[in-house]
C-alpha cells in the first residue's frame, strides 16, 4: 500500500491539520514508510479471533444519578482562549 | 544525603535530621546548578514547592504525617496540577496552566505528603522513545550528554540519574518508563493496566496508557507505588481491587522462582553487549535459587506493527479535544471555525504528534476500520494470549528493556520507524495489559543497560519482589554518572 499526496492532504483535513504542499510531501514519505512496517499484519491470518479492545475486560461501571461536581466554571474558562459572559467564543457558524 | 534511599529519607525526616524544606531546598538548588545542561525540567517554582515543604514540616511535627510526607519529587509534565503549567510537552498546552490536580497528584501530595520539586520534560504528548519531539528542547542523558535519555518519560528518568530529585513519576504507553529507566540506569514500573488512575494524567492511547513510579531501587518503587495506586471512581476503567502494601514481599527469597525466557527476545537484533550484561543477571538470578525455562511468545513481532494503529487510533480521537475553543493554544490569525481549527492543530501540534494522529484517522476511516483497526486488535490478542501461554510454565518473564543502550541525539529523529523499533521488548507488555520493569544490570561501553521482568497481572509485588533480592545481590543500580557531583 502506498499513500497519494491527495490521500495526505485528505486525512489532514479528516484530522482538521492544516498541511503546505511540502510539509504533505514529507508526511507521505514518513506515513508511508509507517505503514510498510504496519503492513507486517495483514500476513496474519486472525480468522475467528475475537478482536480486543481493551486490557481489562469489564463492562463500563454505572454509578447513581446524582450530582458530584461543584460548579468551577470560571476557574475552566479562565484559562480559555476567548470567553464572553460565560460562553466559549468562537468564529460564527450561523449567518 | 541525595543518595540516600526512600525508606532512609522517611528515616532522616523522622528523626529531625533535617527538615523537608532543607531537603527540597538541597533538590532546588541542585536543578538550578545542573538543569540547564540536561533540560529535564520545564517548569520549577522555588516558591510553591518551599510553601509545599513546609507544610510537610508542619505535618512531620504534628505527627500527622502520609507514607512519605516531606520527600520531593518530579512529576512528569503529562499530570495536571492545580496551579502548575502543564504542557505534556506541547506548544498546544505551552500556557495551560491546570485548574486541578490529576488523582495521582493528589494522592502523592494531599495523602501521603509528597513534595513537587516541579514538572519534567518529555516527549509531546508522549509521543516518542528519545525525548526528542519535546516543544521545550530534548533532554540530555546524564550519563553522556551528547545522547538521549529515552522518552517518553526521559525528563523523569534524567532528574534522577542526575540526582536532581529522589524519585519521579513516569507514564507508559508503549514502554515510556521502562525504556528511559533502562537508559538513564533507573528502577521503573509500569503497573497492570487499571492499577493507577488515569484521571487528570493527558491522555494519549486511553487502553494502553499507565502511570507508574522511576526511581533508584525496587523498594522506592514499592513504597512510592503505594501512594499511587487504588480505585478511583473518576476513572471509567480503574480497579475495584483491595488495597495492596506492594513492599509486603520485598524480602521473599527467591529460591523456587521459575523466570522464563523468551526466544524471540534472545535471538537476533539486539545489541551484544546488551545481551551480555541481559546474560550475566540471568546467572546471578540462578546463584539467587532461580531456576530458567524457555518459553515462546510467537506473535512478538507483531506487537510493533499492531501498537502503530491502536496507539495512534486512539490518540487521534483523544488529541481531537485540542481544537482552540476551552484551553491551550489558539492560532493567531484565522477566517471560519474550521479555518481556527486546522491552523490551531497545525502550529500547536509538533511533527511526530501530526503524523501519528493521521495514522488514527486514516485507520479508522471509512474503508480501512476492518483491515487495519480491527486486524490489529486481533492480533493484540494473540500476543496476550502468548503471555497467558507463556506464564503457565514460569513466574517471571526475564529479558532485556531496550535492543541497544542510549543512542545519540538526533541518530533516529528523522526516522519515525528506526524509532519506533526502540520499543520492540516493552510494547507487547502494554498491549496485553501486563506489570513490566526495567531494572539496572550492567554497563556497555559505559552507558546503562537495563533488565526487563514482566510479572503476570497484578503482580507488582512478585516483580518488585524480583528485582529488589537482585538489586541486594548487586550494585548497578547504586552508580550514579559523573559530571552531576
Amino acid at each position: 500500500m502506498s499513500l497519494t499526496l491527495e490521500q495526505v492532504q485528505r486525512i489532514a483535513h479528516l484530522a482538521r491539520i492544516e498541511v503546505s504542499e511540502s510539509e504533505a510531501l514529507a508526511t507521505q514519505g514518513h506515513l508511508n514508510g509507517i505503514f510498510q512496517l504496519i503492513e507486517q499484519m495483514q500476513a496474519v491470518d486472525t480468522r475467528g479471533i475475537e478482536p480486543m479492545a481493551h486490557a481489562q475486560e469489564l463492562s463500563q461501571r454505572l454509578r447513581a444519578d446524582a450530582v458530584t461536581e461543584v460548579d468551577r466554571r470560571t476557574a475552566y474558562q479562565a484559562v480559555a482562549p476567548e470567553t464572553e459572559a460565560g460562553l466559549y467564543l468562537v468564529p460564527k457558524v450561523i449567518e | 544525603m541525595i543518595e540516600k534511599s526512600l525508606k532512609q529519607l522517611v528515616q532522616a525526616l523522622a528523626a529531625r535530621e533535617i527538615s523537608s524544606v532543607e531537603l527540597s531546598t538541597l533538590f532546588l538548588d541542585r536543578i538550578e546548578r545542573f538543569n540547564p545542561d540536561i533540560n529535564a525540567f520545564v517548569t520549577v517554582d522555588r516558591e510553591k514547592t518551599l510553601k509545599k515543604a513546609a507544610e510537610a514540616d508542619a505535618r512531620l511535627a504534628a505527627g500527622t504525617a502520609g507514607l512519605l510526607t516531606g520527600i520531593p519529587i518530579a512529576q512528569k509534565d503529562i499530570f495536571c496540577a492545580e496551579g502548575w503549567t502543564t504542557t505534556c510537552g506541547s506548544k498546544m498546552l505551552a500556557n495551560f496552566v491546570s485548574p486541578y490536580d490529576a488523582t495521582v497528584i493528589r494522592k502523592m501530595e494531599a495523602e501521603a505528603g509528597l513534595v513537587s520539586l516541579g514538572k519534567t520534560n518529555m516527549d509531546e504528548f508522549a509521543m516518542g522513545s528519545s525525548n526528542e519531539t519535546s516543544y521545550f528542547g530534548a533532554v540530555k542523558n546524564p550519563w553522556d550528554t551528547a545522547r538521549v535519555p529515552g522518552g517518553s518519560s526521559g525528563g523523569s528518568a534524567a532528574a534522577v540519574a542526575a540526582r536532581l530529585a529522589p524519585a519521579a513519576t513516569g507514564t507508559d504507553t508503549g514502554g515510556s518508563i521502562r525504556q528511559p529507566a533502562a537508559l538513564c540506569n533507573l528502577t521503573g514500573l509500569k503497573p497492570t493496566y487499571g492499577v493507577v488512575s488515569r484521571y487528570g494524567m493527558i491522555a494519549f492511547a486511553s487502553s494502553l496508557d499507565q502511570g507508574g513510579p522511576m526511581a533508584r531501587s525496587a523498594e522506592d518503587c514499592a513504597l512510592l507505588l503505594n501512594t499511587m495506586a487504588g480505585f478511583d471512581e473518576r476513572d471509567s476503567t480503574s480497579l475495584d481491587r483491595p488495597v495492596e502494601d506492594y513492599a509486603r514481599d520485598l524480602e521473599q527469597p527467591l529460591a523456587g522462582l521459575k523466570i522464563g525466557l523468551p526466544k524471540e527476545f534472545f535471538g537476533a537484533g539486539c545489541d551484544p553487549e546488551v545481551m551480555a550484561a541481559v546474560q550475566v543477571a540471568i546467572k546471578e538470578y540462578e546463584k539467587l535459587g532461580a531456576t530458567t525455562v524457555e518459553v515462546s511468545l510467537p506473535n512478538s513481532h507483531l506487537s510493533v506493527p499492531a501498537y502503530y494503529v491502536i496507539a495512534p487510533a486512539e490518540a487521534s480521537s483523544n488529541l481531537s479535544r485540542f481544537d482552540g475553543v476551552r484551553y491551550g493554544y489558539r492560532a493567531p490569525e484565522y477566517g471560519n471555525l474550521d479555518d481556527m481549527y486546522m491552523k490551531t492543530r497545525a502550529q500547536g501540534f509538533g511533527a511526530e504528534v501530526k503524523r501519528r494522529i493521521m495514522i488514527g484517522a486514516y485507520v479508522l476511516s471509512h474503508g480501512y476500520y476492518d483491515a487495519y483497526y480491527l486486524q490489529a486488535q486481533r492480533i493484540r490478542r494473540l500476543i496476550a494470549n502468548d503471555f497467558v501461554e507463556a506464564f503457565k510454565a514460569c513466574d517471571v518473564i526475564l529479558g532485556p528493556t531496550s535492543p541497544s543502550t542510549a543512542f545519540k541525539l538526533g541518530e533516529k529523529a528523522a526516522d519515525p520507524v528506526q524509532m519506533y523499533l526502540s520499543d520492540i521488548y516493552t510494547i507487547a507488555v502494554n498491549l496485553a495489559g501486563l506489570p513490566g520493569m526495567s531494572v539496572p544490570c550492567g554497563f556497555a561501553g559505559g552507558l546503562p543497560v537495563g533488565l526487563q521482568l514482566i510479572g503476570n497481572y497484578f503482580g507488582e509485588a512478585r516483580l518488585l519482589n524480583v528485582a529488589h533480592r537482585y538489586q541486594q545481590a548487586t550494585d548497578w543500580h547504586l552508580r550514579r554518572p559523573d559530571g552531576v557531583a
